[in-house]
């Protein structure tokens, strides 16, 4: 009787009667044997555990017993779970692995940069194209500090690796667009039509670049745009161009946003009190506007429309090269809308969509003449409509890996009259294409694809091989390898005389180095480009141009050395030669340079809220053909070496509410000569220097804007 | 004898219960009180509190105070980071440790001071970036804690400190930061945590930050 009693009296205490201490103890290290300090080591369900200490041991008491979970869990690191008993967890070795995340995982880096502030890892962010100095906010100008890219002053595009302006393609959400930049005059290099605000991502691909998209013989810019902004904002500038409004509301549940911007911008001003080189008959002027609406359908889906359309005009006067002591007037009126829908959802199950459509319609009105001569005036009307489809399907494999399969669909028409002659064509264009990124490993991955394209005005077809491949060397450093086939359509003004043209190719191999710690970036890349197919002109127009281009490039990026500097270096060598359109032979192209070298530097002094930027840049000459050599020598001169320095101010402040920016841009502040090239009468006996309009531009600004801070952008804008 | 052998039985039970969640109390209160202490003012001292209140935040699963101390520890180790890219890793592990606190207690003035805490944290890494992003959605959370409770001492003592460490350029004034600062301690003279083991942190700090100004 009273056995029993007495267990169970000392049953009901055993909770009390329990609390005799056992010791755990142990240490903790990474797979390479390195001491692992701040590591929390817990025994699951209890309060009982400890920190690791600097060597990474760790030593508690405790009260349970038996058999027990015990965890080891630290940032960067895949918690451990280990079952023990606790009687025996004495000197424990613990062992904990790297957990793998965006960080630690190699990119796919060959012939890219890329600018975004969701991806970690990336050599620049939006903000850095943007406060370029002499960049003016203009997208092109601010990638041209970039390697790979040549100092062209006077044609619009970029110059890539021994490729003309035409051979890059410019993508906004994957799809391809059509006149990027705004109408110009002959010899002088026009602004992209699309604000940098506009995107989150911006990528400039050098060559290499995926079989997502095609019709680029040299590069790719690959645009992304934004979401939903943080908040509403209201904005409003005034400059010495022209003054600016904008609105982005954000609605009250954060689900959708709409927004409008408007600019007008008129030069009479600033050329009345800045010469011009040649008298301008109409002032430059235009008016931007452009709308968008963003709803977000569902936790992964979003659903984007954007709107823009401009208008501008300008007219100017200058000595004719032709005719000594008359003049010729050239004018110019251009209208452009553009609109991109596009659509995205995470199907499940690892599957997403992405849906996209986009049409632009651009209208140029020229007007040439040489005032009291014959012939008659020249009156060119051209329209350039562009309506696309795209569909790509993206497929998970295993964590990291994935695939992805899509199609695109573009009808042009293209419609010109020159005088009272007309040449119009139209051509549909598809392409299909699949890559796979295949992770063989957290730190090595491959990309392999390949895009079949078909097009109905040349009736040819291709097939063109991508891939990629890239290995981590440590945390900061990779290598990185490509090849590719690239296909492009000859340009619309050749297609538009002849239909049965081939497609132009070229084949690139791309080794790359690159090292990205929290503030220095070196990268390092060579390069070597076949061209095939070419557009020739003499004879007849014919495909059998060739060429190459091979080179080496570095960029140094540091933002901690000097305080409260960020600089970066650009260096890339260049050997091309090609013969296309034409040149009698294979010879180094009137767009090149040997050399080109770029320092950006950016300086904020805090004591008076002031941002000094400035860019120097450097070419050495390029290649000239003057017509009274001998044939044997085309191209044999070359222009000076080109000199560049721009300079940016923006000083912060408040002015009643809104914050306020003042801002002061410069380009080529010491006002050294940019010789681009030169033309020539056709008797030879005269020639005119291709240069800019002015030495100079200068601009002054001031910017408010209420609600969301939105100074930094403007400083940005810049 | 059966009813007294049911009633010892149950007293055991029952002193098994209490020790439970004394021992809940008691390890509270011990951590709680080295919150403010200078021993704790660092990087390693907030890691080691930080993961102290998530051991006791996962053995309990239940209580939302943990978790709470869990985020506020980890966030303060952000702050102190040497290492810039460590701070995004930490953030994001007391924002784990606050959504658990939020899912647990509901929308809440001082869940919503660590939650603007974590925002600005994320300014550090990259601030010419990342000001124009974090600042206002940081703001934003301050807002709601005011609204939630305007006798909340911590919101005024964040929006002190941020008035004191933004560039003047961006908004930020040390006049307006003393006002803020001030208003603060009043608060905190006439704030009544609901509990030994409630937040009751800052004071102490406010004082520092205000000897600083004058």
């Amino acid at each position: 009787m009273f056995k029993p009693f007495a267990t169970l009296i000392f049953l009901a205490f055993i909770p009390l009667l329990t609390q005799a201490q056992t010791t755990v103890s142990g240490r903790v290290t990474s797979a390479k044997k390195k001491p692992l300090a701040g590591v929390n080591i817990a025994i699951a369900g209890t309060y009982d555990g400890a920190t690791t200490a600097a060597d990474g041991s760790f030593s508690f008491t405790t009260t349970v017993k038996g058999e027990r979970l015990l965890t080891a869990s630290l940032m960067g690191y895949q918690t451990l779970e280990i079952k023990t008993d606790l009687a025996t967890a004495t000197q424990l070795n613990l062992i904990l692995k790297e957990s793998v995340n965006e960080l630690k995982m190699v990119t796919i880096s060959a012939g890219s940069f890329e600018a975004s502030d969701e991806k970690k890892n990336t050599v620049l962010k939006p903000l850095d194209i943007v406060t370029t100095a002499g960049a003016n906010a203009d997208i092109v100008s601010a990638l041209k500090t970039l390697p790979g890219a040549q100092q062209v002053g006077e044609k619009e595009g970029l110059f890539v690796r021994g490729g003309t302006g035409y051979e890059t393609q410019t993508f906004i959400d994957g799809m391809l667009v059509r006149n990027p930049f705004t109408s110009g005059m002959p010899d002088f290099a026009a602004r992209g039509r699309f604000s940098p605000f506009l995107f989150k991502g911006t990528t400039f691909s050098s060559g290499g670049y995926s079989a997502q998209y095609g019709q680029g013989l040299s590069s790719a810019l690959v645009l992304e745009s934004t979401d939903l902004p943080d908040r509403s904002s209201y904005s409003l500038g005034i400059g010495s161009v022209g003054p600016s409004v904008g609105v982005d509301i954000l609605s009250k549940n954060k689900k959708q946003a709409y927004g409008f911007e408007m600019d007008y911008f008129n030069l009479s001003p600033y050329f009345a009190l800045v010469k011009q080189q040649q008298k301008p008959t109409i002032a430059p002027q235009g008016f931007n506007s452009s709308g968008n609406y963003r709803l977000k359908t569902s936790k992964t889906g979003m659903l984007k429309i954007f709107v823009n359309a401009t208008w501008n005009r300008f007219g100017f006067q200058g000595e004719s090269l032709e005719y000594p002591g008359f003049n010729e007037d050239f004018e110019l009126e251009n209208k452009y809308l553009y609109t991109n829908v596009s659509y995205r959802e995470n199907l499940g199950k690892g599957w997403k969509l992405n849906l996209g459509t986009s049409f632009s319609t651009n209208q140029d009105r020229i007007y040439m003449d040489t005032i009291g001569k014959s012939p008659a005036p020249t009156r060119i009307n051209a329209r350039q409509d562009l309506s696309q489809f795209r569909l790509m399907v993206t497929r998970m494999l295993g964590r990291f890996s994935m695939l992805r399969i899509g199609s695109e669909y573009q009808y042009a028409d293209e419609r010109s009259r020159f005088n009272q002659y007309d040449i119009d064509y139209v051509d549909s264009y598809s392409a299909t294409f699949a890559e796979a990124d295949v992770y063989f490993t957290p730190r090595f991955v491959g990309r392999l694809g390949a895009r079949y394209e078909y097009t109905s005005l040349l009736r040819a077809s291709n097939i063109a091989p991508r891939a990629s491949l890239a290995y981590k060397l440590d945390d900061k450093s990779q290598v990185a390898f490509a090849y590719g086939e690239f296909y492009q359509k000859p340009e619309q003004q050749y297609l538009r005389m002849q239909h049965d043209l081939a497609f132009m190719r070229a084949t690139h191999y791309i080794a790359s180095y690159q090292r990205i710690s929290e503030f220095y970036t070196l990268r390092g890349e060579v390069f070597y480009k076949k061209y095939h197919d070419l557009v020739k002109t003499v004879p007849g127009l014919n495909n059998n141009g060739t060429g190459y281009a091979k080179g080496a490039e570095l960029f140094w990026r540091d933002r901690k050395s000097i305080k409260n500097v960020d600089y970066w270096l650009s260096y890339s060598y260049l050997d091309t030669k090609r013969d296309y359109l034409n040149y009698p032979f294979e010879v180094q192209p009137d767009f090149a340079a040997r050399h080109t070298a770029t320092l950006v530097y950016k300086h904020y002094i805090p004591a008076v809220q002031l941002n000094v930027g400035a860019t120097y840049s450097f070419a050495t000459g390029r290649p000239y053909y003057d017509p009274n050599r001998p044939e044997s020598e085309f191209m044999k001169d070359r222009t000076r070496n080109l000199n560049t320095l721009s300079l940016n101010l923006n000083y912060l402040t408040t002015v009643g509410k809104a914050f306020t920016v003042f801002v002061f841009t410069m380009s080529n502040v010491l006002g050294n000569d940019q010789e681009y090239g030169f033309r020539y009468s056709s008797d030879k006996l005269r020639r005119r220097m291709v240069g800019p309009m002015a030495p100079r531009f200068f601009y002054l600004g001031m910017f408010m804007s209420f609600g969301i801070d939105r100074r930094q952008e403007v400083i940005d804008r810049q | 004898m059966k009813r007294m052998l049911f009633s010892l039985l149950f007293t055991g039970i029952t002193i098994a219960a209490n020790a439970q969640s004394e021992q809940y109390n008691d390890a509270m209160k011990q951590q709680v009180g080295m919150l403010d202490s200078s021993s704790t003012y660092s990087a390693g001292g907030m890691q080691q509190l930080a993961n102290t209140f998530e051991r006791i935040a996962e053995a309990e699963k239940t209580q939302w105070l943990p978790y709470y101390y869990a985020a506020y520890c980890r966030v303060n180790e952000a702050y102190m980071a040497k290492d810039k890219g460590k701070v995004d890793g930490l953030a994001d592990k007391a924002l784990l440790n606050i959504e658990k606190a939020l899912a647990l207690k509901g929308k809440n003035s001082e869940i919503s001071c660590i939650q603007s805490m974590i925002s600005s944290a994320r300014i550090a890494v990259d601030p010419m970036t990342r000001g124009p992003k974090y600042g206002p959605e940081s703001g934003a959370f301050l807002e709601e804690a005011k609204q939630l409770d305007p006798e909340n001492p911590r919101v005024y003592m964040l929006q002190g400190q941020s008035l004191l460490y933004t560039p003047e350029a961006f908004g930020g004034s040390k006049t307006k930061a003393k006002e803020a600062l001030e208003l603060s301690l009043q608060k905190y003279a006439a704030f009544k945590p609901e509990s030994a083991i409630a937040p009751n942190w800052g004071e102490a700090y406010v004082k520092q930050l205000l000897a600083g100004i004058k």
